[in-house]
């Protein structure tokens, strides 16, 4: 896993972009940018070769599962791995985000092991995939 | 006009008097004129008042409507609420208390370091004085020595802390969410009040405008409530990958 990936962590509160940027500091990541929702965050993957995005689900605007969905449809960023970090628990959403084709799903609240746990399967499937 | 009124009217007396005349002149079907017409007077009094309540009997009706909703927020979505915002002190106190537990373990590893470094560093400026004997550089290096290997132990033990502290935050995420809940169900049942004011006639159409997509981010649920979870929501981290697993993850 490449320590020097660029990330984009999306969440409509501060606290909870602040929280999730210390974590992934905490794990040798320090290049991550931040945007409160799917609208600001879209023009930004576009335009900002990033190589991994971790999103909040409920938020004004463009909400997460949107913007998974967008970047699915996007040519450019279709293969972009995506991590949802969400208080939405509900079967029916979890499905849902599975077959918007997100990679991984982290339930809030949640622990500091659990995000890192996610974010290494996430990037030794796409290792042992490619 | 009442009825009270319409039989004190002018018209009224005009007929009235016209009858007893009619009466009085012998002149049958003028009299039964005059008597008719008093009586359509009155009728016409009637069917407006008739109108009138008819009219408040709907307004009621339409008005049990409302209460019927305002019956159901007062019986459910209120109660609601309470054990939400209740489940938001109970998220705020964990909270508080992980942060201040943290603190209270950290102070003293501080104060251990602390200690210990300030103890070095008074024997060093005396060593670099050319103070100190050799017995006393001894025992300098040996606390030198002591100190660098509790160092890396200590700092990570704060370092720990700090991460809790951080971690602790993450209430004002999931309260947040909560409480925007609970202040939407405060608009509608401000929206139902003024309804209600509404249907009483003080307040019109236009300076009441309806805010259509007020329960914005339908669908989606929001933190689970300890005790209010939904049907289908799952209960942890482990439920959730064990869901996606089912799903080829």
């Amino acid at each position: 896993m490449n320590k020097d990936m660029k990330i984009l962590i999306v969440d409509d509160f501060s606290t909870m972009r602040r929280i999730i940027k210390n974590l992934l500091r905490d794990l040798g990541f320090n290049n991550t940018s931040e945007a409160d929702d799917g609208n600001t965050a879209l023009p930004m993957l576009k335009s900002g070769d990033f190589d991994f995005l971790v999103t909040d689900w409920n938020m004004p605007g463009m909400q997460g599962i949107d913007l998974l969905k967008a970047v699915r449809a996007d040519e450019k960023l279709a293969s972009l791995p995506v991590l949802l970090v969400t208080a939405e628990a509900k079967k029916e959403q979890i499905v849902e985000a599975a077959q918007a084709g997100v990679n991984g799903y982290v339930v809030k609240p949640f622990n500091a092991a659990t995000l890192k746990e996610k974010i290494e399967k996430i990037f030794e499937r796409i290792e042992a995939s490619q | 006009m009442s009825f009270r009124e319409s039989i004190l009217s002018e018209r009224c007396l005009e007929q009235a008097r016209a009858l007893v005349s009619s009466i009085e002149r012998g002149e049958e079907d003028a009299a039964v004129d005059h008597l008719r017409e008093i009586s359509r007077i009155n009728e016409t009094q009637m069917f407006q008042e008739l109108g009138r309540l008819t009219r408040e009997l709907h307004d009621t009706l339409v008005g049990f409507g409302v209460d019927a909703n305002i019956s159901e927020m007062a019986e459910h979505d209120i109660p609601d609420a309470r054990d939400r915002l209740a489940h938001v002190i109970n998220v705020t106190d964990q909270a508080a208390h992980t942060t201040l537990t943290a603190v209270e373990e950290a102070i003293p590893v501080c104060e251990e370091l602390e200690n210990s470094a300030s103890k070095i560093e008074l024997q060093w400026k005396r060593f670099i004085s050319r103070d100190l004997s050799a017995d006393e550089f001894r025992e300098l290096s040996r606390e030198i020595g002591g100190h660098l290997e509790i160092s890396s132990d200590r700092y990570s033990k704060i370092k720990e802390h700090l991460n809790s502290i951080l971690m602790a935050q993450d209430f004002q995420d999931i309260t947040g969410q909560i409480i925007r809940r609970v202040i939407s169900l405060v608009q509608d049942v401000e929206d139902k009040l003024v309804g209600l004011i509404k249907l009483s006639g003080s307040l019109d159409d236009e300076e009441y405008k309806r805010n259509e997509n007020r329960s914005a981010r339908q669908g989606l649920e929001g933190p689970q409530v300890p005790g209010k979870e939904s049907d289908t929501a799952l209960k942890n981290q482990d439920e959730v990958d064990d869901l996606l697993s089912s799903l080829g993850f």
